[in-house]
This record gives structure tokens, sequence and C-alpha cells, in this order.
């Protein structure tokens, strides 16, 4: 046993040594592809045509570069982390949860913007975006973006939900019959800043200024406020399906969820809309990001390049119910999304959302701040109902 | 011209011959060829990957960047002891003993009425009866689960048609064991507990009444003994290793799921969940490794206890 942990030990050190050893210079010219290229990414995000085939944006990129793309589906932010940090691919689509967290473990690598000629297309208000970008230097591109909404359903909500009160505060909902077991939340630390960002707006005296962004006083406060809500939830929801199977089959009427879920749901028929309350939302924002041994270098960049200039921004948009980082792809007809259907997925909304960043101890405004781990092990405490 | 006869005969030739010459004067090279592919797998792909999580329990982790820190500590046995975690493992322990002795007085008498009075066809339909549902698709199994119990599903619609919905709301709205629908109750945990892992207590404790002579049974009443006072001192103390083995499956198993509890529950982590969890999602390898030591421990003990019950007497 004693030498087994010695080896172990010994190899993983070894293996630590040659990974810093590595690290990669940042590339100052695109060379020819090395025929492939591997990609970390959210289930539905990189499609071929397989699942439908109207739905295609790798075999064109494959056919122009000749580099075979290969998908690795992950399905939270640190599942993420966790397939970056053992290596082997060369891209990552990551939020803005998970970004800060890979640039932190030298993960990923710094991107020379020059050699994405499409980056000056970007949406000016995610070119410097925090979440890709430390102390100006970029790293990765934006990919796509899309608020948290507030889903409910139209037969118990006549009119839209004016806050996020009923997901948070036991009250009687229009159809007169209390919330408690009718509503869900996310079954991730991630949503202590929702509960922040609602605090933010009823209790501007905690002073809070960023919902990412919260000292000792605040973050007690939200994790009381995510205790009461434990009280009015029964099932927290972390697979868009079984959420979606609740929403059916379990009487749940309100919830934070995403866009592609209302689709999906609207799609069938059901009595369901979405809405953007009065407090504003949180909101993903993915980027493209290189890892920092990165084997395939030239076909990542060519790869970079495509995410902005072909019909992936506009397509994906559909399928996903998602915003492009790239406002051109919403009415230059390049893909099947229009101007009507960018606003419904939240374009004109940006300014409501506050995008979904990893907290951090040392923060901008205010002097400490309650890192995210502890986010991660208090959270489930309060589901567990500590 | 005739060959000398000696009494050894010259080598056979060949590669098979030589290999046979070898086996049959050392018969130990044949042993330990047979026996090195078995031995390889259990010490190295079994042994040796369990050794190897256990080693991460050790390590800690990095708490922003997630990175592994490859450094012996005690740190992560600390986070598990953390009140959060004994939660987690207090809650996994107590279901899957609940399940366990539920699973036992519900198999008992199914078992006693195969070990005793199905014959012929009637025994064929018991064995298909229990092993059909081994057969299927375990997650097709836990969702039609959810969709029996949950809120507008079909048991809360036979409630209704009973006039008995109240029946329900009452138990429901008891502490801990209720909720708002029995899907997202521990009661539903529990229930789709029981269903699942019932055959594994069934057949052990089947097996275990077959070989109880009936004439002790008969020996008992004719003495006078009441049938419960039979069932209390005769059939159960000779039928205990069947139903302690059985426990041994009913109780591991449930210690280790994380699919059930995710499905089925008020999202309050289980152990596997929160293995899974933590080295699946969050990276957290050296937390989750901990977290598999505590049934690994916990089997330990119970093993330990069940040998003392005389479970493993009969194998």
């Amino acid at each position: 046993m004693k030498t087994l942990l010695k080896c172990s030990t010994a190899i993983a050190i070894a293996l630590s040594l040659t990974g810093q050893a590595a690290a990669a210079e940042m590339l100052t010219a695109v060379g020819p592809g090395e025929g492939q290229v591997n990609i970390v990414a959210w289930p539905g995000y990189i499609e071929r045509g397989e699942t439908d085939k109207t739905f295609d944006w790798v075999t064109k990129f494959e056919e122009k570069t000749g580099c075979k793309v290969q998908v690795k589906t992950a399905n939270t932010s640190d599942e993420m982390v966790a397939l970056m940090n053992e290596g082997g691919f060369d891209l990552v689509t990551a939020s803005g949860d998970a970004s800060l967290r890979l640039i932190a473990g030298k993960r990923v690598q710094p991107v020379n913007v020059d050699l994405v000629p499409s980056w000056s297309t970007v949406d000016e208000r995610l070119q410097n975006a925090p979440w890709h970008t430390v102390d100006g230097v970029h790293y990765g591109v934006p990919y796509m973006w899309g608020p948290n909404v507030l889903m409910y359903n139209t037969n118990v909500f006549k009119e839209p939900p004016a806050s996020w009160n009923v997901v948070f505060e036991e009250m009687d909902l229009p159809d007169g019959k209390s919330n408690k077991g009718r509503v869900q939340a996310y079954d991730g630390p991630i949503h202590v800043a929702d509960a922040a960002n609602y605090l933010m707006f009823h209790k501007p005296e905690l002073g809070i200024k960023n919902p990412y962004e919260l000292n000792e006083d605040q973050y007690k406060a939200a994790l009381d406020l995510l205790r009461a809500q434990r009280q009015i939830v029964s099932r927290y929801w972390h697979d868009a399906f079984i959420q979606i199977d609740d929403f059916k089959n379990e009487g749940v009427v309100a919830s934070g969820s995403w866009p592609f879920q209302v689709n999906l749901m609207q799609g069938d028929n059901q009595p369901i809309a979405s809405t953007i309350p009065q407090e504003g939302a949180t909101g993903w924002a993915d980027t493209t990001m290189m890892h920092a041994e990165a084997a395939n270098p030239n076909c990542a960049y060519m790869w970079m390049e495509h995410t902005l200039s072909s019909n992936l921004q506009s397509d994906l948009s559909v399928w996903f119910g998602a915003v492009p980082s790239v406002p051109a792809a919403c009415t230059d007809g390049r893909g099947m999304q229009n101007a009507e259907g960018c606003a419904k997925n939240g374009l004109s909304d940006f300014d409501k959302i506050k995008f979904w960043t990893t907290p951090v101890s040392k923060c901008a405004s205010q002097g400490e701040c309650v890192p995210y781990y502890r986010w991660v092990s208090d959270y489930i405490g309060v589901i567990g109902g500590r | 011209m005739s060959v000398p006869q000696t009494a050894i005969l010259p080598g056979r030739g060949g590669a098979a011959g030589t290999a046979a010459d070898l086996f049959w004067r050392n018969p130990k090279v044949l042993l330990a060829l047979l026996l090195i592919p078995p031995l390889l797998w259990l010490g190295i792909i079994y042994l040796g990957s369990l050794f190897a999580l256990l080693a991460q329990s050790f390590f800690s982790i990095d708490e922003f960047s997630g990175l592994v820190k490859y450094e012996l500590t005690l740190k992560t046995y600390r986070e598990l002891l953390n009140p959060a975690n004994l939660d987690i493992i207090a809650r996994t322990v107590l279901m899957a003993a609940a399940v366990t002795i539920a699973a036992a007085i519900v198999a008992f008498p199914v078992a006693y009425y195969a070990a005793r009075y199905a014959r012929g066809r009637w025994k064929a339909l018991f064995y298909l009866g229990i092993m059909l549902p081994l057969w299927s698709s375990y997650l097709v199994k836990v969702y039609a689960w959810k969709l029996i119990l949950a809120k507008e599903g079909i048991l809360n619609w036979v409630f209704e048609k009973l006039h008995l919905t109240w029946l329900l709301e009452a138990y429901l709205s008891a502490p801990v064991i209720g909720g708002n629908s029995l899907s997202v109750s521990y009661t539903g945990t529990f229930l789709v507990f029981l269903y699942v892992w019932l055959p594994f207590m069934i057949l052990p404790v089947q097996a275990a009444l077959e070989r109880v002579p009936g004439n002790l049974v008969e020996a008992s009443a004719d003495l006078g003994a009441t049938p419960a006072q039979t069932f209390r001192n005769v059939l159960l103390p000779l039928a205990m290793p069947g139903v302690v083995a059985g426990s041994i499956f009913t109780f591991s198993l449930t210690l280790g799921d994380y699919i059930i509890p995710q499905i089925i529950g008020s999202s309050r982590l289980f152990i596997g969940q929160a293995v899974y969890a933590h080295q699946g999602t969050a990276g957290n390898i050296p937390l989750a490794a901990a977290f598999t030591v505590v049934p690994v421990v916990i089997m330990g003990f119970y093993l330990w206890g069940a040998k003392r019950l005389g479970a493993f007497n009969a194998l």
C-alpha cells in the first residue's frame, strides 16, 4: 500500500511537471490543419445533422478545412473543468462559471484574436467580457449566450409573474393555491447568485453590487433566502427533461429555466411561457476556449473562426434557444434565425442579465468575497436541509 | 535390430507434446497457468483500481482551480466529517436499513410459500414472477415508478377514485417521510428501492427455507408450540442465514445506488450521488474517494456482523 501510494504520487507529480513545461506560446499565424480538433461541449451545441438533418454546422467545416471534429459532451460546468484538467482536448465551450477557473488553473491559453478575422463582428458588449478577458488578455472567443428565464404555466398565471418572489417566498399563486411544492429551483451552486440577484433588488441595504461577489453578510442572507426556498421546493432540477416531466406530471407551475425547455414544451402544445421579471435574471455566456496544451492549434483557430462566420451562430440559436454572439447572425440570413427569434430568445434583455461568473475570494466590488468552493458545499447543505 | 527398451520414453516432440510433458512432470506449472489470469484480474483490475481510488482520498483539491494537489493529507477526511456530509451518510445508511428490514418482512412470506407450498407449474411461475423484473431495464422501471408516484400519476388517481385522497394527504403531511407528492418524498424513494431490490432478498430466503426440514416444524407443533412460537423458535433461526445473506444484497445495493434518489426523491443527496457529483462533475476526486470509503467501511462491519450470525456457514 505504501509503495503504491509513493508510486502514484510520483507519477502524478511527474505528469503535472511535464504539463507545465509543455504550455504553448500564443500562435502568431494559422498554419495548415492537423486533421482533427477535439472539443468539449454542452449537449446539443455541436450538431452535424445526426439529430436533425437541418441542423448541421460541422460537415461543411470538415470539408473545407480537413479538420475532423470530435466532440465530448459535458452536462455541467464542473464536469467541463474536470475534463479539461484531464487533458487531451483542444477546445471547450465554457460558461462563465467555468472559464475563470480554467484560466486560474492554467488549463487554457491566451487567444490571438488577430487570427480570428470575424472577431470584429462579435457583439461589442461581449468582446471584453470579464469572464474570458483577464488583465486585457483574451482567453477565448464568445460562442452563445442566453438568459435563465422564469418559466411558468399560463393556466395558473394569466399575467406573466412580475417578480421572482413566486419561486423564493411562500405565497398564494393567482389560482388561489399556495406555491408550496409547485415551484422548482436549479440544482447547482450557481443558483446562489439567483438568490443574491433577488436580494439586490429587494434588500438594497445589504449593498450587493454584483450577485457573484458576496461578502459574508450578503452570502448569509442569500443562503437564508435559499433555506426558505427549500421549504417550498419539492425537487430541484438539473436534467432538462426531468424538469419537463415535472411540469407535465408533478404539478410544477413555475421555475427558473432555460429557453431550451420553454421552446420544447411550447412545441409540445403545453400551456407554458417564460418571462424575465423586474429583478432581472442571471444568464450564461459561453466562450470557446483553447486548452493550454492543445495538440491541434491550427484546426482550433479555424474552428473558432468558423463558429463566428458560418451558419453556426444562426442555426444554433434556433436549435438551442440561445442568442448569437454575432448580432448580424440574427438578420443577415446566413442561417434559419431571424430578428424576431433572437428577440424571443432574449437579445433585447442583455442589460437585465447578470452573466454567470465564478465567484472568487478577491473580488472587484469589495475586498473579500466568498469563493466558489464554499458555494458548492453550502448549497449541498441547503438542499439537505441545513 | 531392436530398439533398446527403457522405462523412460523419449519426448513426444512438437509444441503440444512438449507442453503436455511439462504439465505432466510439473503439475504446479499447469496450476499456475490456469490461476494467473483470474488472479491478475482480481489483483490488478479489481483490487488495484480500488486501492488507486482509496489512495486518492489522501490527496486534496485546490479549491478554486479544481486541480488535485498530490500531497498526502487528511484534509479531505476532515471535509468528509462536516455536518452536511454526515447528513448524507446518515440519510443513506438509514434508508438502506429501512429498505433491508422492509424487504425481509415482505420477502419472508413470499419465499415461505414458494419453498413449502408451490409445486410444479406454480413453482415455475413463481421463479418467473420473481426474476421477470430483473430482466427489464432498471431505468425503465424507475421512470415507470416516477409516473406511478407522480402528483398526477396513477396512484393518486386510484386514491381519488376511492375517495381516500385525504388519507394520502394526511400521510404526506407527516414530517420527514412526507412531501408534496409521493414522487418527491422519502417514502417514494423507499418504495422504489424496495421494489427494485426485493428479488435479491426473496431468492436467498427461499433457498434457506427449502433446507429447513419439514419434520422439525411438525415436531414443534406436536410438542404444543403455537404457530407463532414455531416461527420464532424454529423457522426464523434456521432461515436466518438466508435473511442475512439477502440483507447483504439489499443493504449494499441501496448504499451504493445513485440513480433512484436522483429521479425519485427530494433532491437531498445520497452517498452514491455525492460520489457522482464530486468525481464526475465537480472534479473533486479526493472527496469522492473519501465518500467511497464510507460504504466500504460500513459493509466491512456489516459482513463481520453477518459472519457472526452465521450467514456464511452454508457457503
